[in-house]
């Protein structure tokens, strides 16, 4: 049955993106410099304004593998299936993987499908795995991470998390919160072709949002990080949301931003570039010697208050 | 109106606090007595710039940090027998009780689980016959009326397999303990506006006039809070002792008729515990008789007794204002929101947790 499953829907879906070797994995030939992720996709619901636990899927690891420096080039695709999982919802997860495959330009090489019982899994849990070959301008590292940098974002924040949650708690607004899910490989690999290693460091901020990342390269820079609210850039509809059910905006997951540290003094220049790109980018604050370790943001009162480390879990199930 | 923008504009909040430094002519000491305001306060910087001659106090405002230790210690029991789906607001899941806490329950595999609404705890009862659903029903008077309606809703439906096991205590009561204890020194309340939402102003008027305070409710947005200072700072400088209504777009002075309604159905005033600080007589609700099935405590057998908790941890001194958290001498080392020592560390309302996520080092002190 699962011969049928593979041989007549998901390999005929996945069409180009697939390279099938029809063995029990992919070869792959190369002398360059590669980075690996993995990354695996549970979200609840597994479909969502916006995308689907499919897109996802294909998006996280090559995003992730593209943070590294890297040009994404082929996933390994695992499935595990809950018995009972309408097979129209299997095929449409697939077609996504294949949309988002094409839009990212990687292929599937290799892959794994199993169905659990009733009870066992919760629909369709998905496992990627991607490689990439550096970019031979890139040199993307923590450590690379400076006093003074600028931390430029590259669009507006809280997207994916709040259009999981709206569809969770049945909220409706005027117009629907969309996830932001979308492989963002093409604009780093721009970005670092025109500015090479003035690029300290690109990240995305997924589960734990802007602020979780912040505070974990604070802590392994032993830097801190100065924040200007007025410029973190929040749709008002996802800010109502995030108000509505008592949560912050900079603490909710994205799937398709990233955040630079770069010289102050290219920041302007890089805005551009992202801006050229279809961002909509903002320098939302930078690198300082003071309160090392800490992330500190102005209030508009004209105080100041900690971004603090959120202990425990975030939303569950987001990505 | 842009809700959200017009209650944090930065200009109106500097014209606010430049009247405020303008009328102050010697020290004050102010207590806002609920959580969220705190939060605000901290949250926004409020602290760091307002003049030095205002001493904001933290008040007891904090149901979560309050619920007597002995009701979380049931509430672990319940959740650990294998037929009790018992569910929570959030802020529960993480508050020591005796041994453990309901988020290390559940990791054991008691079946807990997180609601927005207690009317989400009777929907799950409804799809679970062979279950029993105990809600832990803790708040002030601002969530009375959802727990009472649940019970209500409950009983018309015959959803016999629903209860709650109910933690909710009254700010008026807190309020006069904190103003006789005899080393708490107040000059001025900022009132919970959610609770007068609901209960109305009423209660506040002889408040004021027997212990000459003014008391301001007030909203929780920036502009609120700010402006609720203010509006004390003038009746202090003036030496009134009114009750005025900051809140005006959401509070009327008799409350809400309907919600004050349902509560009397459903609950009665009784002594309750408050955890930190002790008995406080006619500041709790306990369920009436003629909803006693519905009662958590009467249907399991739960016992009232509450045992004095051996702890190090400060949380009566906090709420009533005598200590700031920074004061606590476990404040950020032995006491996270990680590994807390009570629960003013892990709830949304907590004056430790608001100083620990949000303050900076210039109000440590």
């Amino acid at each position: 049955m699962t011969h049928r499953l593979l041989n007549q829907g998901v390999f005929e879906i996945l069409g180009d993106v697939l390279v099938n070797s029809e063995h029990d994995g992919a070869c792959i030939v190369t002398d360059e410099k590669m980075a690996m992720s993995t990354d695996s996709f549970i979200v609840s619901p597994i479909f969502f304004p916006g995308g689907s636990i499919g897109d996802l899927a294909v998006n996280g690891t090559v995003n992730d593998v593209a943070m590294c420096g890297a040009k994404p080039l082929y996933l390994t695709l695992s499935l595990i299936i809950e018995e009972g999982l309408a097979v129209s919802e299997l095929w449409k997860i697939v077609d996504d993987i294949a949309i988002a495959c094409r839009k990212a330009g990687v292929k599937i090489v290799t892959g794994d499908t199993k169905v659990v019982d009733r009870g066992s899994g919760d629909k369709i849990f998905i496992n990627t795995t991607g490689v990439g070959s550096y970019l031979p301008k890139a040199a993307i590292s923590p450590s690379r991470v400076s006093k003074g940098d600028a931390i430029i974002l590259t669009d507006s924040i809280a997207n994916h998390g709040m259009a999981i949650m709206s569809k969770r708690e049945g909220l409706a607004f005027e117009s629907e919160i969309k996830s932001d899910s979308r492989a963002l490989n093409h604009s780093v690999e721009s970005l670092i072709n025109a500015f090479a290693d003035q690029i300290h460091l690109v990240t995305d901020p997924t589960r734990g949002g802007v602020a979780t990342v912040l505070n974990e390269i604070a802590s392994k820079t032993n830097l801190g990080v100065e924040l200007t609210h007025e410029k973190v850039p929040v749709e008002d509809q996802v800010a109502g949301a995030c108000e509505l059910l008592g949560l912050d905006p900079l603490y909710v997951a994205n799937e398709g931003v990233y955040l630079i540290f770069c010289p102050d003094q290219l920041a302007e220049d890089v805005q551009e570039n992202l801006k050229a790109l279809g961002h909509r980018p903002a320098m939302i604050g930078k690198m300082v010697e003071e309160h090392p370790k800490q992330v500190i943001m102005d209030t508009p009162m004209g105080g100041k208050r900690v971004i603090s480390m959120l202990p425990g879990s975030q939303l569950p199930r987001i990505c | 109106m842009k809700y959200l923008k017009e209650y944090r504009d930065p200009v109106l909040a500097r014209k606010i606090l430049d009247e405020i430094r303008r009328t102050v002519t010697r020290p004050w000491s102010i207590m806002e007595v609920c959580g969220g305001q705190t939060h605000s306060l901290v949250k926004n910087g409020i602290i760091d710039v307002l003049p030095s001659e205002i001493t904001m106090i933290h008040g007891p405002g904090c149901p979560v940090c309050v619920t007597p230790i002995h009701l979380i210690d049931a509430a672990i029991d319940l959740a650990m027998r294998p037929n009790i789906i018992l569910c929570s607001f959030g802020d529960m899941l993480r508050v020591p009780g005796s041994n453990q806490n309901l988020l290390e329950a559940k990791a054991q595999g008691a079946d807990v689980r997180i609601l927005y609404s207690p009317l989400e705890a009777v929907a799950i009862a409804k799809d679970n016959p062979t279950k029993e659903v105990v809600f832990f029903a803790v708040g002030f008077e601002t969530t009375a009326p959802a727990n009472a309606l649940s019970l209500v809703h409950a009983k018309r439906e015959g959803i016999a397999n629903y209860s709650i096991l109910a933690s909710h205590v009254l700010v008026p009561p807190a309020i006069k303990a904190v103003i006789n204890d005899p080393l708490s020194k107040i000059d001025g309340f900022l009132a919970a506006g959610h609770v007068c939402t609901i209960m109305g102003n009423g209660q506040y008027y002889p408040l004021a006039s027997e212990y000459k305070v003014p008391i301001v409710v007030t909203g929780f947005e920036p502009i609120d809070v700010i402006q609720g200072i203010l509006m004390v700072v003038k009746q202090l400088e003036l030496g009134t002792y009114e009750v005025e209504n900051q809140y005006s777009r959401i509070v009327r002075e008799e409350g809400n008729k309907e919600a004050k309604a349902i509560i009397e159905q459903v609950f009665e005033v009784s002594d309750q515990v408050w955890r930190g600080i002790g008995e406080i007589p006619a500041s709790g609700y306990k369920i009436q008789d003629n909803f006693e099935a519905f009662d958590a405590v009467k249907k399991f057998g739960i016992s009232v007794d509450a045992p004095e908790e051996k702890t190090e941890c400060i949380s009566g001194e906090i709420m009533k204002g005598l200590k700031k958290p920074s004061q606590c001498p476990h404040f950020g080392k032995k006491c996270t929101p990680e590994n807390p020592l009570g629960a003013p560390m892990v709830s949304s309302e907590g004056a430790c947790a608001a100083y620990y996520h949000f303050s900076g080092t210039s109000i440590s002190n």
